[in-house]
């Protein structure tokens, strides 16, 4: 990477460096010492498991939304590593804020599969959800989440909790000055806040040099004033390691800490989305090698952890698990409409009370 | 009973919300050392903590996003916004994520947080600090919108603002911070949020305004009464939701409407209470209701401003008119 200097002649009064994680190669070969944790069968599978669920779970989404019965939905498809490398690092009492993206931190984080269904389905009621009441639900305008964390960051802090908000967002976002202004107030304060950036290389059609000029997103932590740095996003290893690192710092007051996660969206940026439109099919072909389902599979195999009896029982389970999740989903009724006024305050005002009834179809005497 | 100016009454409803409730928080920008510029929290970083009162990096986006973010985590953030003029960088997070996040998530996480600005032209200050852009406000479902116009409804409402369980965006009429004096009790009480205050009682006309113009309204109903024709004054206070009641119940008594703000006309709040008349209220009326406004232009600097700022000479000659009608 370029190192640029204005002048030779005057002095150098500051450099910062950015550091490159990851541990499996694309064939889940082993690159660098592995972590401790990866000779942790059993959870190192889990994460497996979690990847591959996440992976049928969106092909089942997508299935539904081709057929009417769902409505614009996100797939994580290549990035799966990102998300549940995170979530899998954090403890219950973290708070977690996802960008629109971040299914396989949800379930992780136990929110049922047939909650996500009915957000994606266009009922409120999915953010209700059975993960960690204090999370926040999905956030659709892109980075606006970020200063959401600080806010949450600073009141953790001002209590002394030993807790650690963790706030995920693409690469899009770091354009943005929502993301920016965050990471400043979360430098200035040391808060306890992981922010993590999924950088897909696509923000739907915009690609990551049309975002910025910088060399690696990781560096925007510097202008912050704390440390960023990039790991391979596809190596689910590399992930949870960073995040452990990171949150275990962030719980420890050591600040704030900033990953870039490089992967590639494999997918359409959403079911309304034809990537075709602005990138070639033989682009999309090249990332297919290095995606984290298979390299995980490969490393676990070679360690015998995993075995051919394992991914047909793994894959039966999914299925299973999928479906029954859409047959809950689709059974659900919707709300009566009136309910759109339920949750809008806390006791609702005399005048829009009247609107409710309205709605309700009873008659004002 | 104390006297204190309306910037004086905010001050003293933060020191009591704060000493009251630990989760309250003070933040934004020069509100610590300084106290802010208005020096609304003079004295508070002193008595509670830098924790507690933070000076925030200037970004307006920012203060309004850590105000949900605190929020959601159950704290009560009283965010400031220097003037209105920079409120704009808020309008994405009270519009996706303060007026909503209880209904996002049905209930599971809340808002209740304060976001205080000062509102309103007629100090002659610099560019784009003289806004009343109030109606884009109240447009918001989910948010309230209040505007004090005395030390003792400042105090009271500021009080029922951080203790509500909702965002409030609290509205600050920057002419009155010094100039409107009035007794203020310590004594913790709030006012309610859905009422507005009848300061004036009359039969012949309701003049019905808020925030600074409430000053005018009542000195062209002193000018009525010289003819002989006595105004009820309206202090609406709280925009959103706004207290169609005590307007239409006014409106029955005296048949006549003016209404005065310092917002451009076209899509201000005037226009809701009008709307609200002609649908409610039609039957009892005598004469056409009136809307004395600032004008439908960029509001002027300095120079121009009083020119802009409905005088209470037009709100007169509209009352005249109205009561002239037949």
């Amino acid at each position: 990477m370029a190192s640029r200097r204005i002048n030779q002649d005057l002095p150098v009064i500051a450099r910062f460096e950015v550091c490159h994680r990851s541990y499996l190669a694309p064939d889940g070969s082993i690159q660098r010492p592995l972590p401790a944790f990866a000779s942790d069968a059993k959870l190192l599978t889990a994460l497996y498991r979690a990847m591959v669920f996440l992976r049928l779970f969106d092909r089942k989404a997508v299935a539904l939304q081709r057929t009417g019965r769902l409505g614009t939905y996100a797939v994580s498809l290549g990035q799966e590593a990102v998300s549940v490398g995170i979530a899998s690092a954090m403890r219950e009492e973290d708070v977690l804020l996802p960008s629109y993206r971040d299914n396989g931190a949800l379930i992780w984080r136990g929110v049922r599969p047939e909650e996500i269904l009915l957000f994606w389905g266009g009922d409120e009621r999915g953010n209700q959800f059975s993960g960690p009441a204090h999370d926040f639900p999905f956030c659709v305008p892109v980075g606006s989440q970020a200063p959401h964390a600080a806010g949450v960051a600073y009141a953790l802090k001002l209590r002394k909790q030993a807790r650690v908000a963790v706030c995920l967002f693409g690469d899009g976002a770091t354009s943005k000055g929502d993301v920016y202004e965050a990471m400043n107030f979360a430098g200035v304060h040391k808060l306890p806040l992981v922010f993590v950036v999924a950088n897909n290389q696509w923000a739907i059609s915009v690609p990551l040099r049309l975002q910025t000029a910088c060399e690696t997103l990781a560096q925007k932590a510097i202008a912050a004033g704390f440390t960023g740095e990039r790991v391979d996003g596809s190596d689910v290893v590399a992930m949870h390691a960073a995040a452990e690192a990171a949150i275990a710092a962030a719980r420890d007051g050591k600040g704030p800490h900033l990953i870039e996660a490089v992967t590639y969206r494999l997918g359409d940026h959403t079911t309304s989305d034809d990537a075709s439109r602005y990138r070639s099919a033989d682009d999309v072909q090249a990332h297919w090698k290095e995606e984290p389902i298979a390299r995980l599979r490969n490393y676990l195999v070679a360690q015998k952890m995993w075995s051919k009896v394992d991914e047909e029982q793994l894959a039966a389970e999914c299925h299973e698990r999928v479906d029954a999740a859409a047959d809950v989903y689709l059974a659900t009724a919707p709300r009566r409409p009136e309910t759109m006024f339920d949750h809008l305050y806390a006791d609702l005002p005399e005048a829009y009370a009247a609107q409710r009834r309205e709605l309700a179809g009873e008659h004002d005497a | 009973m104390p006297e204190a100016t309306l910037v004086e009454a905010i001050n003293l409803a933060l020191a009591r919300a704060m000493e009251d409730d630990p989760d309250v928080v003070v933040l934004g920008e020069d509100v610590g050392v300084n106290g802010g510029v208005f020096r609304a929290t003079a004295g508070l970083q002193k008595r509670f903590g830098p924790e507690r009162v933070l000076d925030t990096p200037l970004a307006e986006l920012l203060i309004s996003g850590l105000c949900v973010g605190m929020a959601a985590q159950g704290l009560k953030p009283v965010g400031e916004i220097q003037f209105m003029g920079f409120i704009y960088p808020c309008l994405d997070q009270l519009v996706n994520h303060a007026s909503r996040l209880r209904n996002r998530t049905q209930g599971r996480l809340t808002c209740p947080m304060v976001l205080r600005t000062p509102h309103g032209a007629g100090i002659r200050a610099p560019e784009h600090h003289s806004e009343s852009t109030e109606a884009m406000l109240a447009h918001i479902p989910g948010l309230r919108v209040v505007m004090p116009s005395s030390p003792e409804r400042a105090y009271g409402l500021l009080l029922a603002a951080i203790s509500d369980a909702d965002p409030v965006v609290f509205l600050e009429p920057t002419r009155l911070y010094r100039a409107a004096k009035g007794e203020v009790e310590d004594n913790g009480e709030p006012l309610p949020l859905d009422r507005a205050f009848v300061l004036r009682q009359g039969r012949d006309l309701t003049l019905v305004s808020w925030g600074a113009m409430v000053k005018e309204a009542m000195a062209a109903a002193d000018a009525l009464s010289a003819d002989g024709i006595a105004a009820e004054v309206i202090d609406l206070a709280t925009l959103k939701p706004y207290d169609e009641r005590t307007i239409l119940n006014s409106v029955a008594k005296t048949g006549r409407c003016v209404i005065v703000h310092e917002a451009a006309r076209t899509g201000g709040f005037g226009a809701e209470i009008a709307a609200t008349i002609a649908e409610r209220g039609l039957s009892s009326l005598l004469a056409p209701v009136i809307r004395v406004t600032g004008y439908d232009t960029v509001i002027p600097m300095a120079r121009l401003e009083q020119y802009y700022m409905p005088s209470v000479e037009r709100i007169v000659t509209a009352a005249r008119k109205t009561c002239q009608f037949s």
